[in-house]
């Protein structure tokens, strides 16, 4: 195990390099030029200095490692400098955004906290609707509830997370103004009002992120549970006459949980992608409204960035859900 | 579901071999049940999928659709681009079965519009996308030597975030491709092609396991004990039997395609106002949900109806295409 887990390390190195590069070469080809907002009285030797400010005067493969060394080594610096006060990445030059020219980790850092809230409540919500459903649609398969579950499912794979948002706030914000519509991430949760309020604004983009997750996981759930029934050891365990609901909640649910949480590891970057709709529609102002916003501003260190850190995520958690399967079934040898 | 085969024990190595072994050995299981002589697989396959109710549905649905996006504008008499300020915003009414936008534009008539650019990207960037999954599954699965570095390279785009750089795609080849082949055709070949290279991966790793299979059984060494070429085994012994997997690959595929055209559309960077798909017409109908929610709920009806038909016909497909489940 151990031995695989390093090989999947070393493995997930040139990965993520390649992956680098050809974010760092698409964008190489942009039009777009940093300086187009520069009024054209500044002289032109002054225009060259602010370029060289921003780390633009080298051909690009220099530039490209420069980036590498600046994402992989002065930023994690400066996060340290930040937490123990050191001074470890002074006067090394940070990646910087040609939006608002400060160092991009700061705005990344301060969009963060609101996908989280967002992504993570609706994954927990999700996988907590997913694993009871269908773990009750594949015990009493073909039943109403299977059928009517499995259509409900159908549908909430089927409809685009940017309709639903579109329908549930036409439903919930416009006709029954029950929630708002847009999320506002000024407010701040000192008191129970604001509580409240917070839990309101989070209700309609949860419901939406929730959705598609789980009709996706309840599938799985399903399948894996319909797989365990029909094995021997359900039989057994009929046979020596253990009541039904410790067959069920003990025996198959512990097996038919190692692929769906394969599943969940899985589906993690998937659903920071699908925030990137959410966020939009609600105008959360997290990561995925910060990537589009960048687009079009054609901030590209922006736009580099954070499509990295979108594939780190993509890399690192197939690499856990490898490690998490490998570990949670014991027939599973890497090595 | 009824079915005709119950009574008929299913024996997993004789319909296993079916598998594989393509039209002759169906007909041994088919003989089996219906005396008949000489009947096509694909009849098989029409009565399994047949007794999918939900993907017939699919299917007259999905059909339905296709004919109304092709038909429908001849038909009526209303252009998608004509402007008619005295009736903006108008309600659901028989002169406009969808109510008109605030230009007063006719949204029936867009909507169809709007289908024939949605459908017509989903399709192409489909047969796109099969193309290349299958060319390059195939290439790894008969050559032994190609198998390493095609399958990183699978690897390597499965890892890449892919609707973050959809978007840079898009936004950095929108100009050139625009000038050089004018707006309309420079941006469906660059959200097809977009699309097309972004989603082969599923289907490329589904054929190169069937073709590792099929490579090593006796069929295939037959023919080439008689040496038949490389080309022609694959043309023609490899080929019609993964045509199964990627045929239900190619079912699913539209509905992704569908619905990657309309998110881009939908973020306001897919194709421009003037040619209204169905996701761009979502996303100018957002704005106005308060003064006509029909104009956001009609394009993005379409989109969700088409792609649960779809993933609905999709389903039917792989049970009626997979011969251990046809006859049960």
């Amino acid at each position: 195990m151990l031995t695989y887990t390093i090989r999947r390390l070393i493995f997930a190195v040139p990965t993520l390099l390649i992956i680098a590069a050809i974010i760092f070469f698409l964008l190489e080809l942009a039009p777009g030029d940093p300086m187009a907002n520069v009024p054209l009285t500044v002289p032109s030797e002054v225009k060259e200095q602010m370029r060289q400010a921003l780390g633009l005067g080298e051909p690009a493969p220099i530039r490209f490692v420069l980036w590498l060394r600046q994402f992989f080594w002065i930023e994690p610096l400066n996060v340290v400098d930040a937490l123990v006060g050191t001074s470890f990445a002074e006067g090394e030059l940070r990646i910087i955004s040609w939006q608002n020219r400060s160092p991009v980790f700061i705005t990344i850092a301060e969009r963060i906290p609101q996908t989280l809230w967002v992504v993570g409540t609706s994954y927990l919500v999700a996988i907590a609707i997913a694993i009871p459903i269908g773990i009750y649609s594949a015990y009493r398969q073909y039943s109403m509830f299977d059928q009517a579950g499995t259509f409900v499912t159908m549908i909430g794979f089927s409809v685009p997370p940017f309709f639903s948002g579109v329908l549930v706030i036409l439903i919930f914000a416009v006709q029954l103004r029950w929630f708002p519509s847009i999320y506002d991430t000024t407010l701040v949760v000192n008191s129970w009002d604001a509580f409240v309020m917070q839990l309101k604004q989070m209700f309609l983009p949860v419901m939406v992120l929730a959705l598609q997750i789980t009709s996706q996981l309840s599938r799985f759930q399903r399948a894996s549970v319909l797989d365990n029934l029909g094995q021997d050891y359900v039989r057994t365990a009929r046979a020596v006459g253990l009541p039904e609901k410790r067959v069920i909640l003990v025996h198959v649910l512990r097996n038919s949980l190692l692929p769906v949480v394969t599943v969940i590891a899985l589906y993690v970057p998937a659903i920071f992608s699908g925030a990137i709709i959410t966020e939009q529609i609600f105008k959360v102002n997290g990561i995925g409204q910060l990537l589009i916003t960048a687009l079009q501003a054609n901030d590209l260190p922006m736009v580099q960035t954070l499509t990295f850190i979108f594939a780190v995520l993509i890399v690192v958690f197939n690499l856990l859900a490898d490690l998490a399967y490998g570990i949670l079934d014991p027939r599973i040898r890497y090595d | 579901m009824t079915d005709p085969h119950a009574t008929e024990p299913l024996t997993p190595q004789g319909t296993g071999a079916a598998v594989v072994t393509g039209p002759g050995a169906v007909g041994s299981t088919e003989a089996m049940a219906v005396p008949v002589a000489a009947r096509s697989q694909w009849w098989d396959v029409w009565d399994q999928f047949r007794t999918h109710k939900g993907a017939l549905f699919g299917a007259a649905v999905f059909l339905g659709i296709c004919l109304m996006v092709i038909v429908g504008p001849m038909l009526w008499p209303l252009d998608p681009t004509a402007t008619n300020m005295r009736a903006r915003y108008e309600p659901i009414s028989w002169a406009h079965p969808m109510g008109t936008d605030r230009l007063g534009r006719d949204t029936f008539a867009r909507v169809m519009a709007g289908g024939r650019i949605s459908l017509g990207v989903g399709m192409t960037a489909m047969l796109l996308s099969l193309v290349l999954g299958t060319l390059i599954g195939m290439m790894a699965g008969y050559f032994k030597r190609l198998d390493g570095p095609l399958m990183r390279f699978t690897d390597l785009f499965l890892a890449l975030p892919l609707l973050p750089l959809l978007l840079v795609m898009v936004i950095l080849f929108r100009e050139p491709l625009a000038a050089r082949f004018g707006i309309e055709t420079g941006i469906f070949i660059l959200v097809v092609s977009a699309i097309g290279v972004t989603s082969w991966m599923q289907t490329a790793r589904i054929v190169r396991g069937d073709v590792l299979t099929l490579k090593e059984r006796e069929f295939v060494l037959a023919a080439r004990s008689i040496g038949t070429p490389s080309g022609r085994i694959i043309a023609r012994h490899i080929l019609p039997n993964v045509l199964s997997p990627v045929m239900v690959s190619a079912t699913l595929g539209i509905a992704t395609a569908i619905i990657t055209e309309s998110t881009l559309s939908f973020l306001g960077l897919g194709f421009p106002p003037d040619f209204p798909t169905w996701g761009r017409l979502l996303f100018d109908g957002v704005p106005l949900l308060e003064r006509n929610p029909g104009l956001a709920v009609w394009p993005g009806l379409f989109i969700s109806l088409v792609v649960l038909s779809i993933n609905y016909v999709g389903d039917g497909l792989r049970d009626a295409l997979d011969p251990r489940i046809r006859g049960r």
